[in-house]
């Protein structure tokens, strides 16, 4: 007779009313085998999102890397993301560059588009217009690379789907804090 | 001796070398294929004592009972693959309850990682999720730095396991030896020293509270004995209640007036009433656990919230508080206390005799009564004899996981810290059989009892035979009701009585398993004969499996059920109260 407002489990769901945000952290960490791993792990570990990743090494003296990542969720679990990064023994420090710093962020992509007559110039005119160069170039085919916010490159990809796009790959955010100082 | 510098030793050499600068005396392990040259290098030595245990899961518990019984790290060494996977469950364990251990596992030689060879496992892969942090030693030259660095890290901020993976080419490789040395680590620095403005905005709410309540958990414990003496005092001079999770058992003696008992699922009416309805919640070293909370949206709804914690990731976790202090337990009573003193602060009388006549009203409700009558013993009433038979020697408790432990909690009362050893976060069955022995090895002359389940006790029963070869006379004493109690207990209250795989068929002879072991086994079966049985478990100089056979169905109460706020909790006499019967209860 499990009929009481008890839920028959020993967690309480949550509805968590505040609304979502989307978040860009940087992530410096040593750069050793697994540091990258220890990362990713602990988002798919506890259930946090990854939209976008990107990481290198920035520092070869120190051997340091740079991740960015672009996540989403509430202060709160962006906070407790932060927390949760910052507690792995590899990392340096964590920045929210939406909130704490507000950074620049670009993305970059390539962009492949095959076509003929009108289609081909519509699609060399247009990669003019969003300042895409391009690099490959056949009777049938350009390849384009673009750089700017994901939002101009979302935009970009819009319009060359219809003009003949074949496929295309984007690095994903990286972003770095505005003014004088680094992080 | 001149060349030590340019000594160049084995990496098992290393390893042992290590272990020894770290003070180790005691590590727990089982050998194989990838982990040899390691035994041979600690074959030739004595000064480190190598206690082999029947499965790497009890290597991994007793070294977690070593730790928290001593305060130092636990050590174990294990093998590559099947050897690191059984250590799994005993890592993760020690990674909820925040226990420093350093485990050294072997690893197949370099060239071969990655190839699929013989009792290959990515250990750092898979302990990733369940170390505070793992290294994978892939020269030589490296191995000292490391191990130095995995005890440190193991040991302070937020304790926790560490695993060090050497393959075996690395162990064989001569290389130099590093001294430990106190070079500030370049990334990992936990904040041990409060900030000073959070302990002003502390002690004045806490000055200015009318019903106020200590929380306090296992990170009074792990900070160490001062902690314990400063927790203390500061109670002692503010005359607030308090209560712990059952992780912080005996750091606030049991025996004293102002302790409420334990709080959380199966906490006491007046320890969660308190949390329920106080106005300032001094948590100390506590992290605000789904057992300890209830329902989160009516968890101590009116109260400013103070939390104490050392990992940034604990505070406003899940509940949200008004003054996080990020600290050291000690360190921050201590800031706390001087505080408080500097102050010249004496609680405002009049609202704090009101709270505790509220108090002494909840108290009087008496929620872990119970009726000993008739002629089986219940599973209460063995604790509680337990406890009076054994409250004036030097004793250790360890139990396993289920209702004896909650009974444990409940009935066994500790005025010191360390003395209680038991998986709370994990809540890993099988737990207390391995921690006994562990806790033995470090306190020989003491008493260590396993306060176990017949359902756990079989999950580690093996590690008996580690207890008879080292002559470990730690005693399991075995609250036997021939259920899954808890699991039972959900079926009832939950799950319309259905006992589903919940009972303990083809139970085996506790006392010739005891006896086919080596042990002594002992058996009572009435009230009558209890006590003259546990004299005689106490007094036997060597491993007892007690089989205590207790009343099959009884409850664990007070109980908080699931989802369910602080004030909604089940009381022993209220569920005769509203007259459900035997029958009555399988509905509810």
């Amino acid at each position: 007779m499990n009929t009481s407002n008890q839920p028959a489990s020993a967690y309480f769901l949550v509805d968590d009313q505040e609304r979502p945000r989307k978040a860009t952290l940087s992530v410096t960490v040593d750069n050793e085998v697994g540091a990258l791993a220890r990362v990713v792990a602990l988002f798919s570990g506890r259930g946090y999102n990854i939209e976008s990743l990107t990481v290198a090494e920035t520092d070869h003296q120190k051997h340091t890397s740079r991740i960015t990542i672009v996540t989403s969720g509430t202060n709160e679990v962006i906070t407790q993301i932060m927390a949760q990064i910052g507690r792995l023994v590899p990392v340096h420090r964590v920045v929210d560059l939406t909130v704490e710093k507000p950074g620049v962020e670009r993305e970059m992509a390539l962009i492949k588009v095959a076509g003929e007559g009108d289609r081909r110039a519509e699609a060399l005119r247009l990669s003019e217009v969003f300042r895409a160069r391009v690099i490959d170039i056949t009777h049938t085919s350009f390849i384009f690379e673009l750089t700017g916010t994901p939002e101009k490159i979302d935009a970009f990809v819009d319009l060359m789907i219809p003009l003949g796009m074949v496929e295309y790959s984007r690095t994903g955010v990286v972003a770095i804090g505005r003014g004088a100082e680094a992080q | 001796m001149a060349q030590v510098q340019d000594e160049q030793l084995t990496g098992a050499q290393i390893v042992v070398r290590a272990l020894l600068e770290q003070g180790v005396r005691h590590i727990f392990g089982y050998p194989g294929g990838a982990v040899l040259p390691i035994y041979d290098a600690l074959f030739n030595q004595d000064q480190i004592e190598h206690i082999l245990v029947r499965h790497e899961q009890g290597a991994a518990h007793a070294a977690e009972g070593y730790a928290r019984s001593t305060g130092q790290a636990g050590v174990l060494l294990v093998t590559s693959g099947p050897g690191a996977t059984n250590a799994v469950t005993g890592l993760t364990d020690a990674l909820l309850d925040s226990i420093p251990l350093v485990c050294i596992t072997g690893q197949v030689p370099t060239h071969l990682i990655g190839s699929d060879a013989f009792q290959e496992c990515d250990t750092v892969g898979i302990t990733r999720a369940c170390t505070k942090h793992n290294f994978l030693v892939k020269d030589v030259n490296d191995l000292a730095r490391v191990i130095h660095d995995a005890f440190y890290i193991a040991t302070t901020g937020r304790p926790g396991p560490v695993v060090v993976d050497i393959p075996k080419d690395v162990q064989f490789k001569l290389g130099r030896y590093a001294e430990r040395s106190d070079i500030v680590h370049k990334t990992y620095r936990p904040q041990t020293e409060p900030d000073p403005a959070r302990i002003a905005q502390a002690v004045e709410l806490m000055a200015t509270a009318r019903r106020p309540v200590f929380y306090t958990g296992g990170g009074v414990i792990n900070s160490g004995s001062r902690a314990t003496e400063l927790l203390r005092e500061l109670v002692k001079l503010t005359g607030f209640p308090i209560t712990s999770t059952l992780m912080g058992l005996g750091a606030y003696p049991a025996s004293d007036r102002q302790w409420l008992g334990m709080l959380g699922m199966h906490g006491t009416y007046e320890a969660n009433l308190a949390m329920n309805r106080c106005d300032v919640m001094i948590n100390i070293g506590a992290r605000f656990d789904d057992r300890v909370t209830g329902r989160l949206d009516a968890f101590s709804p009116a109260s400013k919230k103070i939390h104490v914690d050392i990992d940034p990731s604990s505070i406003n976790k899940n509940v949200r508080v008004d003054v996080p202090v990020l600290g050291d337990c000690a360190a921050v009573l201590e800031a706390l206390l001087a505080a408080w003193k500097a102050r010249g602060e004496r609680p405002d009388v009049a609202s704090q005799t009101t709270w505790w006549a509220q108090i002494d009203a909840w108290r009087a409700r008496r929620s872990l009564a119970y009726q000993q009558s008739g002629e089986s013993i219940k599973p209460q009433y063995a604790v509680e004899r337990l406890y009076q038979l054994t409250r004036d020697r030097d004793t250790y408790i360890t139990t396993e996981v289920g209702q004896h432990q909650m009974w444990a909690a409940q009935h066994y009362h500790f005025d010191q810290p360390n003395r209680w050893m038991t998986s709370g976060g994990l809540g890993t069955m099988g737990y207390g059989i391995p921690a006994a022995v562990g806790v033995q090895v470090a306190h020989p002359g003491s008493l260590v009892i396993d306060i176990a389940g017949e359902a756990s006790v079989q999950m580690t029963m093996q590690e008996l035979s580690t207890a008879v070869q080292y002559r470990l006379p730690i005693k399991i004493f075995i609250l036997n009701n021939e259920y899954m109690g808890m699991v039972r207990q959900w079926q009832q209250l939950l799950h319309g009585g259905r006992y589903a795989h919940s009972y303990s068929e083809a139970l085996p002879d506790f006392v010739k398993l005891a006896e086919a072991f080596g042990a002594k086994g002992i058996r009572a079966r009435s009230p009558a004969e209890l006590d003259a049985a546990i004299v005689e478990m106490i007094d036997h100089d060597g491993p007892v499996i007690f089989d205590c056979v207790v009343e099959k169905l009884e409850n664990c109460y007070p109980m908080i059920p699931s989802g369910a706020a602080h004030d909604e909790m089940i009381l022993p006499d209220a569920v005769d109260a509203v007259g459900v019967s035997e029958a009555g209860k399988m509905l509810v």
